[in-house]
């Protein structure tokens, strides 16, 4: 059974490696060099649990077989090894702080950053179960908005009409069209309950308040169109609360925005 | 009628006074376990419902519209029925299964034999905390059976979703609503439990039981009744607020200006995040309530079997206490993408890292336990052996989920549903079942069959790693979790097969359970009976009958020896029990 049990975790042990190993591969695009420092750090950190879960696993299923029961053997009469347990701690509390403070410097460059001042700003606004897209237009001031002036066809998005700075708003559903190679940072929010802006592409993920307006910055690399699923449970249409980036060249996007505004 | 005895401990008569309303530790034991293994049933049962839909999104399947006459009206699953699936799922296993079986199943049978009392501190408040218990399932299980069906926000139950009522979705009207009480009368029990536990452990140990004498799993009973004693209370307030905001009109988690379904929602002032700091205060906790006492039954296990000492019992202990104080300040690691506060995001990651390092400790002192042992392998030291290497899987990848800018593309996708699945999930459970199989004759008498349970933990085995392990792998791709179809999705293509793959081995792992009920029905009639040490182990539950008597100890026990003296040199036999007289062996220093 010693011989057994170690034979099954080691197979064990030897998938798990190979699949994630290969999973490696199946990962999305990364349109960001911030995308790219979250799967370096990723990286790291899959080769250290990598390395540390071959260890454990490897020496329990050695130990299974070595220390099998058998007639004559005695056990070992001891009742710990201080230095081998305080020294162990040392060495793995060490190792995954610093991880820890590896993986906050891809953060603290995210959210603590000053923003850059070429910044495009747009708001998205969540609802069940769709992406409302706002553009401040040619003046770059977002227009007043009022809960009660909402109407799902017309102004999804409750814009005052008699504010000067919302005539030249651009309203847009489930596209996020941006720029290529210029800073942006959406502007997330909801209409009702909580939903969460997923960029897998990007390797960022927000969730959406109501109540609250929360940045989230990047800057895509190359053009294309990406998906955003809503990632955090808003209903029974979920699964299908399905948002699209769209990276263009930025001819193409003030194009684009003279096109949105005159449908 | 016997003669009033001036005890309270008398035997009760009758059917009623004996197996349902007893205030016997022992039979509230078996009740509460009894209650978790008819909780397992009917979540698993759901769980393969949801995998069926996951593998298989479009199919038609004819015999469950008829049992479903509502959520697969036409043979094809809804989403909100999905979804409530996923929300009843979670609720059943975390309270009624994961917090259920190892404190009030096993905690209570073992507890007052362990530390040589006759009882729990209070076997009134005792049976009052599993009915309550009780109650609290099958409030929930009303759920299904209400207008609009069981609450789809999932077990986290995140406002505003949840405070809306049914205009947010179906089962967010009655449904939401007996979700709440059941949980709300859930805490309540085991706050009463918990007040149990720490009274008995404090109060009631035999002479000679020093808490430095207490066995590992009566350290980890303890240590998980304080974290209960102060997390349940807060998602008790949490659940309450949230009954207030659905039908008070007030506004704890609701801000103004919402508007669903094109209507103006009358609440202002509230806070959605109020909620997650609420519920995750008791949540993170939580999974410590449902891994300490596996923890400690596998210290446990692994020292009898291996036939020798715990290694590090000091420490063991003092990991114990550490990961139960430092569970209650890292709950923000579920929020790290939820508006809250980025700088306090940082100092949530940095402490939840150092929480792995009691959890690592305890890794290396239990394989410290079986170097140099002389193992043998019974069924419950295979599960032992086996909720190491799970506890080691889903412990590692929480190193990953524990990093503020990796949880910016993991957070909320199958690599968090892989990573509980296994830590708490499964690996619980395989503490759950090496603790059945080992207390089983003591509990009934009887000795559960070996070679069913050895082919059973090979099956459980396999079948867990090939559910869990690729769902990790659709983590990496980006599937986000508690979606009914992910075929909207281009970029999760190559994500469906896997669904498949996970299906088929969760029906397999499904069906090796089936050994284990014919074990536990044919090994409760025709199992070979009991001594009352059949495991040769050295803590005080084996020194009285299997099962033991109504007062437990014919006489007081009184305890010379620490817990795990096994294999000690000079000693005629490889084992010293707790209560072996004192002039028979050495006292020997290690």
């Amino acid at each position: 059974m010693g011989l057994l049990f170690a034979i099954l975790i080691g197979a064990i042990t030897a998938a798990s490696v190979v699949l994630m190993h290969r999973a490696g591969a199946e990962m999305p695009p990364l349109l960001s060099d911030a995308a790219q420092a979250v799967d370096a750090q990723l990286f790291l950190t899959l080769v250290t649990i990598g390395v540390a879960f071959v260890l454990a696993q490897g020496l329990l299923a050695w130990f299974a077989w070595r220390y099998r029961g058998r007639a004559g053997r005695t056990a070992r009469y001891v009742h710990g090894h201080n230095r081998l347990e305080v020294g162990s701690s040392v060495v793995i509390g060490v190792v995954f702080v610093t991880l820890a403070i590896m993986g906050s410097r891809v953060w603290a460059q995210l959210h603590l950053a000053q923003p850059a001042p070429d910044t495009l700003v747009i708001e998205v606004i969540g609802e069940q179960f769709a992406w409302n897209v706002h553009y401040a237009g040619p003046d770059g001031v977002f227009g007043r908005s009022d809960p009660t002036l909402y109407d799902p066809q017309s102004n999804p998005l409750g814009l005052v009409p008699d504010d000067a700075a919302g005539r030249d708003d651009i309203v847009t559903l489930n596209t996020v069209a941006v720029p290529v190679g210029r800073p942006v940072e959406l502007r997330l929010g909801s209409k009702d309950v909580l939903h969460s802006f997923f960029v897998p592409a990007l390797r960022i993920k927000q969730d959406t308040v109501p109540g609250l307006r929360i940045p989230l910055r990047f800057l895509a690399k190359y053009t294309g169109s990406f998906e955003v699923p809503c990632a955090q449970l808003c209903g029974l249409g979920h699964y299908r609360m399905k948002g699209t980036l769209r990276v263009l060249e930025a001819d193409e996007f003030a194009a684009w925005l003279v096109q949105q505004k005159a449908e | 009628m016997s003669v009033p005895h001036p005890h309270s401990t008398s035997r009760p008569q009758g059917f009623l006074g004996r197996y349902v309303f007893s205030t016997d530790h022992k039979v509230i034991g078996v009740q509460y376990w009894l209650l978790a293994l008819v909780a397992v049933v009917v979540a698993m049962l759901l769980s393969v419902l949801m995998r069926l839909q996951l593998a298989f999104p479009t199919h038609t399947w004819p015999l469950l519209a008829k049992i479903f006459p509502t959520g697969m009206s036409s043979g094809v699953m809804a989403p909100e029925f999905y979804l409530s699936l996923v929300t009843m799922h979670g609720t059943m296993m975390v309270f009624f299964v994961l917090t259920t079986a190892p404190m009030g199943g096993f905690g209570n049978f073992m507890l007052p034999l362990q530390i040589g009392a006759r009882d729990m501190a209070f076997p009134r408040l005792n049976m009052l905390s599993f009915w309550v218990t009780c109650t609290a399932f099958v409030v929930l299980m009303l759920a299904f059976f209400v207008q609009g069906g069981a609450p789809l926000g999932g077990w986290t139950a995140y406002p505003p979703l949840s405070a809306l009522g049914s205009i947010a979705g179906p089962g967010e009207g009655a449904g939401m609503t007996l979700w709440i009480i059941s949980i709300a009368l859930f805490c309540a029990g085991s706050v009463l439990s918990a007040l149990n536990f720490l009274a008995t452990t404090l109060g009631m140990r035999c002479k000679g039981m020093s808490m430095g004498r207490l066995p590992l799993t009566a350290w980890a009973w303890f240590t998980t009744a304080v974290i209960a004693l102060l997390a349940f209370p807060v998602l008790l307030a949490g659940g309450i607020l949230l009954l207030l905001d659905r039908n008070a009109g007030t506004s704890f988690f609701v801000p103004g200006g919402l508007v669903v379904a094109g209507k103006l929602i009358d609440h202002r002032g509230g806070s959605p995040l109020l909620w997650q700091h609420l519920f995750w205060y008791f949540g993170h906790p939580e999974v410590y309530i449902a891994i300490l006492p596996g923890m400690g039954a596998t210290s446990q296990i692994l020292s009898v079997f291996s036939r020798k000492p715990l290694f590090g019992y000091r420490a063991m202990v003092g990991a114990l206490v550490a990961i139960g104080l430092l569970g209650f300040f890292v709950w923000g690691h579920h929020m790290f993408v939820s508006g809250m506060s980025p700088y306090s995001a940082i100092a949530f990651s940095i402490l939840t890292l150092i929480i792995g390092v009691p959890s690592a400790l305890k890794t290396v002192n239990w394989l410290g336990t079986i170097w140099g042992g002389n193992l043998r392998f019974t069924t419950a030291m295979l599960f032992a052996l086996g909720f190491v290497s799970l506890f080691v899987s889903g412990g590692l990848t929480g190193i990953a989920l524990g990093q503020t800018s990796l949880d910016l593309y993991l957070h909320d996708t199958f690599f968090v549903v892989g990573h509980f699945h296994i830590i708490m999930g499964v690996a619980a459970v395989f503490a759950m079942f090496a603790a059945t199989y080992y207390w089983f004759p003591k509990m009934f008498g009887r000795l559960l069959h070996e070679g069913l349970g050895k082919i059973h933990f090979v099956l459980t085995l396999v079948g867990v790693y090939a559910i869990f392990v690729p769902m990790h792998i659709q983590g990496l791709m980006g599937h986000p979790r508690r979606y009914y179809d992910a075929s909207n999705y281009t970029y999760l293509t190559a994500a469906q097969p896997w669904h498949v793959v996970i299906t088929w081995a969760a029906v397999f792992t499904v069906a090796a359970q089936a050994l284990f009920f014919v074990n536990l029905v044919w090994s409760l009639r025709r199992g070979p009976r009991a001594t009352a040490n059949p495991w040769e182990a050295t803590t005080l539950e084996w020194t009285t009958a299997s099962p033991p008597p109504h007062d437990n100890f014919t006489a007081d026990p009184v305890v010379y020896h620490d817990p795990y003296e096994y294999s000690r040199p000079g000693a005629p036999r490889d084992y010293i029990m707790q209560n072996d007289p004192p002039g028979a062996f050495a006292e020997g220093s290690s």
